[in-house]
């Protein structure tokens, strides 16, 4: 997928792009507004005025990834999913976002433009559009080349009740594919940890695939959540929490890449504590369950679709995780960024 | 890969699990050397299924742990105050010095890198030729080539800005110190497989002649453990004490010769300040005079004071197999990984960290 860039004056982006003036003007004109356009966008007005009706959901996210580019996807196709998959784990239809850039003095106008293509592609596929934004400028070494937010709304599907409140022991926790693959792609091309291999992240939009799930399933569906920073461990303890529940989980049933896997091993990293992108946790009930795995393994990007566990009466807020041995441990809410250990 | 769930084939397990059971009459107290291993029992549950007269004490093998704290201190002075690049190995980060940890030194602007491998510590400074690059080169047998090959691979690249900020220790010595501690109750130790792996075993005969124990070369799966611990309790049941190989797929007697070659190229032994043990008589390794020029110690003439211990973490004990985590009364509750009083709790393997992060409650240890 690709753009040709246009022609605009500055290899780089300096200040006087986010000054308001003239080059403000081009870059937005020649840059964002051509690329991103719609009706909205192209009334060049200060935000935009949306026809809504009925409950919606919204939602907002910073993007400060680093690197920028990394195996399989960039910080623009990130921003874009990111925000639409929040809303859809709030069992919404993500309609329009808004788009803000920080852009580091000195950052190439082609990566810009790169970042830019993203961006238009993750929208287009997830059906959103971008209505209003923002880009600003800061000196060099105040920025990481490029932070981005953005922030959704969509509007709520008709079926939907997801509520941790809907929650009872018995409901079966899915995960919609292999897990940890996004957290360890970025790593294996960070600084001083490179290693080589071909994973790719796995970010993706997964609003086609919840709004599949609350169409056939409606208020079976309990809850949606997406396992990000802190991976499946944080997302299942801040259930469990929340919720007053416990939860246990089947080692041999979690799906984890061969690869990731083991890179996991020779970093001594958890993949249940490993940021994922592409990926989501629902907790459905019982009678559903096999059904919705079903439905899920129709998707390309949810092959692996999984039941790894369930809602339990007893250990109230805490997650075990049995392994086929027999053994159990607890699966504990992680303190920070997991660090590479020394052997 | 095939080799990860070979080792972790639950029916294997069932079965091994079974023998151990068949064949122990006695209750016996097994120690294995590596914080690896005690989380590898930790986290595959293997404490939960053990028969109950086996108890596993947990070792020193935690170099995160074992470091003194006077060299963290110097750590985050290098970073602070002499502006260095800084690199380390992740789990070093967390570890509390006596003010703060590398990790906070990193948040108020250090320049505190993690690298999974020194050689790499080697490449940031040939890329920044003017800045200095120290490597927190810690670790037992295991790393030592690796720490010691990047000092070989800065000479070569005639680097000037290269040091390493030391503390290596070794397995045999911290063995016999133990075994000479009083309140040892040892019958048996796993020794630790990637240690051994570089330095082969025939460093342990004089061990089990002296202490009449027996020394099982273990792995880290499962599967490894458990077949460990079957062999050192057949050796016990039987009345032998003898040096065993579990983890031969890995370990051949001799070890790692060549890497063994690098080390003493680079390092000599001498006497070792353990973190919560005490100094060990020729436990450690230290760079001989011909690489002096890349010890930070010499290099930054670092003189800062001596801070003591906190007194409230009972991290030796810990680590000599006298107490168990949670019979610490701070365990758990004034330490933990936000906020730890010893480097145990925060490090990947320490046996407290262990415990807090795959079996905070009791009932399930």
């Amino acid at each position: 997928m690709q753009c040709p860039m246009p022609k605009i004056d500055f290899d780089i982006i300096t200040l006087a792009h986010g000054s308001g003036g003239l080059l403000t003007n081009k870059l937005l004109e020649y840059g964002v507004f051509d690329l991103l356009k719609n009706e909205e966008l192209d009334k060049h007005h200060d935000g935009a005025t949306l026809e809504l009706n009925g409950k919606i959901a919204f939602s907002t996210d910073s993007f400060v990834i680093s690197p920028v580019f990394f195996p399989g996807g960039d910080i623009g196709e990130l921003a874009i999913n990111g925000t639409v998959n929040d809303i859809a784990m709030c069992g919404a239809i993500p309609q329009y976002l808004s788009l803000s850039f920080i852009l580091e003095e000195g950052l190439s106008m082609q990566e810009f433009w790169n970042i830019l293509v993203s961006i238009k592609f993750a929208a287009e596929k997830s059906g959103v559009k971008i209505v209003t934004g923002d880009t600003k400028v800061v000196d060099k070494g105040k920025g990481d080349k490029i932070f981005i937010n953005t922030t959704g709304i969509g509007k709520m599907h008709p079926k939907a009740n997801i509520s941790l409140q809907n929650i009872k022991a018995g409901d079966q926790i899915i995960v919609s594919d292999q897990i940890a693959t996004h957290g360890i792609a970025i790593l294996s091309v960070r600084q001083g940890l490179e290693f080589e291999t071909t994973i790719e992240s796995d970010t993706r939009n997964l609003n086609d695939m919840t709004l599949k799930l609350l169409d056939e399933f409606g208020d079976k569906i309990k809850l949606f959540r997406d396992p990000t920073r802190g991976g499946v461990a944080a997302t299942l303890n801040e259930i469990a929490r929340d919720a007053n529940l416990g939860i246990e989980l089947l080692e041999s049933k979690i799906p984890v890449d061969v690869q990731v896997k083991a890179a996991c091993e020779i970093l001594g990293l958890d993949p249940l504590y490993t940021a994922n992108e592409g990926v989501f946790m629902a907790i459905v009930a019982p009678e559903i369950a096999d059904n919705v795995v079903s439905i899920l393994h129709q998707f390309e990007e949810a092959q692996y679709a999984s039941i790894i566990g369930e809602v339990v009466g007893e250990h109230n807020g805490q997650v075990l995780i049995n392994n086929a041995m027999g053994g159990k441990r607890v699966v504990h809410m992680p303190i920070g960024e997991q660090l590479p250990r020394i052997c | 890969m095939k080799h990860l769930t070979e080792y972790r084939d639950p029916e294997l397990a069932k079965k091994v699990l079974h023998e151990i059971e068949k064949i122990t009459t006695k209750p016996w107290k097994i120690m294995e050397i590596c914080g690896g291993q005690t989380h590898s029992l930790v986290k595959n549950g293997i404490l939960t299924v053990l028969p109950k007269n086996i108890t596993m004490l947990h070792g020193p093998g935690c170099p995160v742990c074992v470091t003194p704290l006077h060299l963290i201190d110097k750590a985050i002075y290098l970073a602070v105050e002499k502006k260095v690049i800084l690199c380390s190995f992740g789990d070093m980060l967390r570890v509390p010095g006596s003010k703060k940890s590398l990790l906070e030194a990193k948040a108020e602007g250090a320049d505190v890198r993690i690298l999974y491998s020194p050689t790499e510590a080697v490449n940031i400074a040939k890329e920044n030729p003017d800045k200095e690059v120290v490597f927190f080169a810690v670790g037992f047998e295991t790393t030592a080539p690796a720490n010691a090959l990047s000092v070989l691979h800065a000479e070569k690249l005639g680097l000037k800005n290269y040091s390493i900020l030391n503390s290596h220790v070794l397995v045999p010595p911290a063995i016999s110190a133990l075994m000479e501690d009083p309140e040892s109750t040892i019958d048996g130790f796993l020794a630790a497989g990637h240690v051994c792996s570089i330095m082969g075993y025939w460093e342990y005969y004089p061990l089990v002649e002296k202490y009449k124990i027996p020394i099982v070369v273990t792995g880290f799966e499962p599967l490894d453990i458990l077949q460990g611990i079957y062999a050192t309790v057949k050796q016990l049941e039987e009345g032998r004490a003898e040096v065993d190989n579990q983890y031969a797929r890995m370990v051949k007697e001799e070890g790692n010769t060549s890497a063994q070659g690098i080390i003493n190229q680079v390092y000599e032994v001498s006497d070792q300040m353990w973190r919560g043990i005490g100094t060990i008589p020729e436990s450690g390794l230290v760079l001989r005079k011909e690489y002096e020029n890349y010890d930070a110690n010499l290099k930054f003439k670092i003189d800062i004071e001596k801070a003591p211990e906190n007194a409230e973490c009972i991290a030796g004990s810990i680590m000599k197999g006298i107490k168990k985590p949670y019979e610490c009364v701070h365990f758990g509750k004034m330490c933990n990984p936000q906020n730890p009083l010893g480097a145990p709790m925060v490090s990947s393997e320490g046996a407290c960290a262990a415990y807090y992060n795959f079996s905070k409650f009791k009932e399930i240890v």
